[in-house]
């Protein structure tokens, strides 16, 4: 990562790490000051996972979610968007109690995205790492969470239209 | 937003998937740098700045011109856009939403502690 060896001085609020580790994969990393078991919850249990999964400035409702976690389970996710409704759904491919969950996205167009979330337990903390392999280089772009911003900046310039 | 060719967004994804390289280009998006204000603001010797400075160069992320004994940086046209847009729109998504995990992870540690607390008596 860093060519000249020097030491990389990383500022405090950058606790939310993005890499694109290649074409098609995205990393985000973020330490949780809580056990693995409790973190592990949060991402399991449905009434838990909406209060967090979509950041309030988005200002999207979500209308239902329902998480089927174990191998083979399904999940869906529904918002409301203005007048339109809009779907995340897919299937849970592993699921570790406490350590690890795989999950495909199958609302793409592009493709099944597969994401990783390992839960690694240290001195108390949890290290969150989600991994994001895309079917395509295009796909990142195109990619759900990438897109939703888009889609504001959308809705944004529709509002403003209507004056 | 500019158009990119491939291998130019490729080259921009690998710029700025360092921490320091990011910070460089958050600084000069406010204001134009010497290599030696770099150096300072990062703590790094003139060598390790020039050298993240030449990847974000080759990315076309940064462009230097030399007057006199200083070399100026400052953000390459337009190019920014594309890479670090992306990434910074996904980062400070994934940011609001582990602050909001963090408030439901709280909650769930206190309760535990409570119904610990409980049990134990």
């Amino acid at each position: 990562m860093d060519a000249g060896g020097e030491s990389e001085p990383t500022p405090m609020n950058e606790r939310t790490k993005v890499e694109r580790t290649s074409d098609r994969d995205v990393v985000v990393t973020r330490t949780i000051d809580a056990p693995a078991r409790l973190v592990f919850e949060a991402w399991t249990n449905a009434e838990l996972f909406r209060r967090w999964w979509v950041p309030r400035s988005y200002g999207l409702n979500l209308l239902s979610c329902e998480l089927d976690v174990r191998v083979g389970g399904r999940y869906r996710l529904v918002f409301r968007h203005e007048d339109s409704t809009m779907e995340f759904f897919g299937t849970y491919l592993e699921v570790t109690p406490h350590s690890r969950l795989v999950w495909t996205n199958d609302e793409g167009d592009e493709g099944q995205t597969v994401t990783t979330v390992t839960f690694e337990e240290s001195a108390g903390g949890t290290l969150l790492v989600v991994h994001d392999r895309y079917p395509s280089k295009e796909a990142v772009d195109l990619g759900s969470t990438g897109a939703m911003p888009e889609v504001l900046d959308q809705l944004d310039e529709l509002l403003a239209s209507m004056g | 937003m500019v158009q990119f060719t491939p291998a130019q967004l490729d080259a921009s994804f690998a710029a700025i998937s360092d921490a320091t390289r990011r910070g460089i280009l958050e600084r000069l998006a406010r204001a134009d740098a010497s290599i030696t204000d770099l150096a300072r603001r990062f703590r790094m010797t003139l060598t390790g700045i020039k050298k993240h400075v030449r990847v974000l160069e080759r990315a076309g992320l940064v462009t230097t011109e030399k007057v006199g004994r200083v070399r100026t940086c400052r953000l390459g046209p337009g190019q920014l856009d594309g890479a670090l847009a992306w990434i910074d729109r996904h980062r400070q998504l994934w940011a609001e939403r582990f602050d909001e995990l963090d408030v439901v992870v709280a909650e769930l540690k206190r309760k535990e502690q409570t119904n610990g607390r409980r049990r134990g008596k």
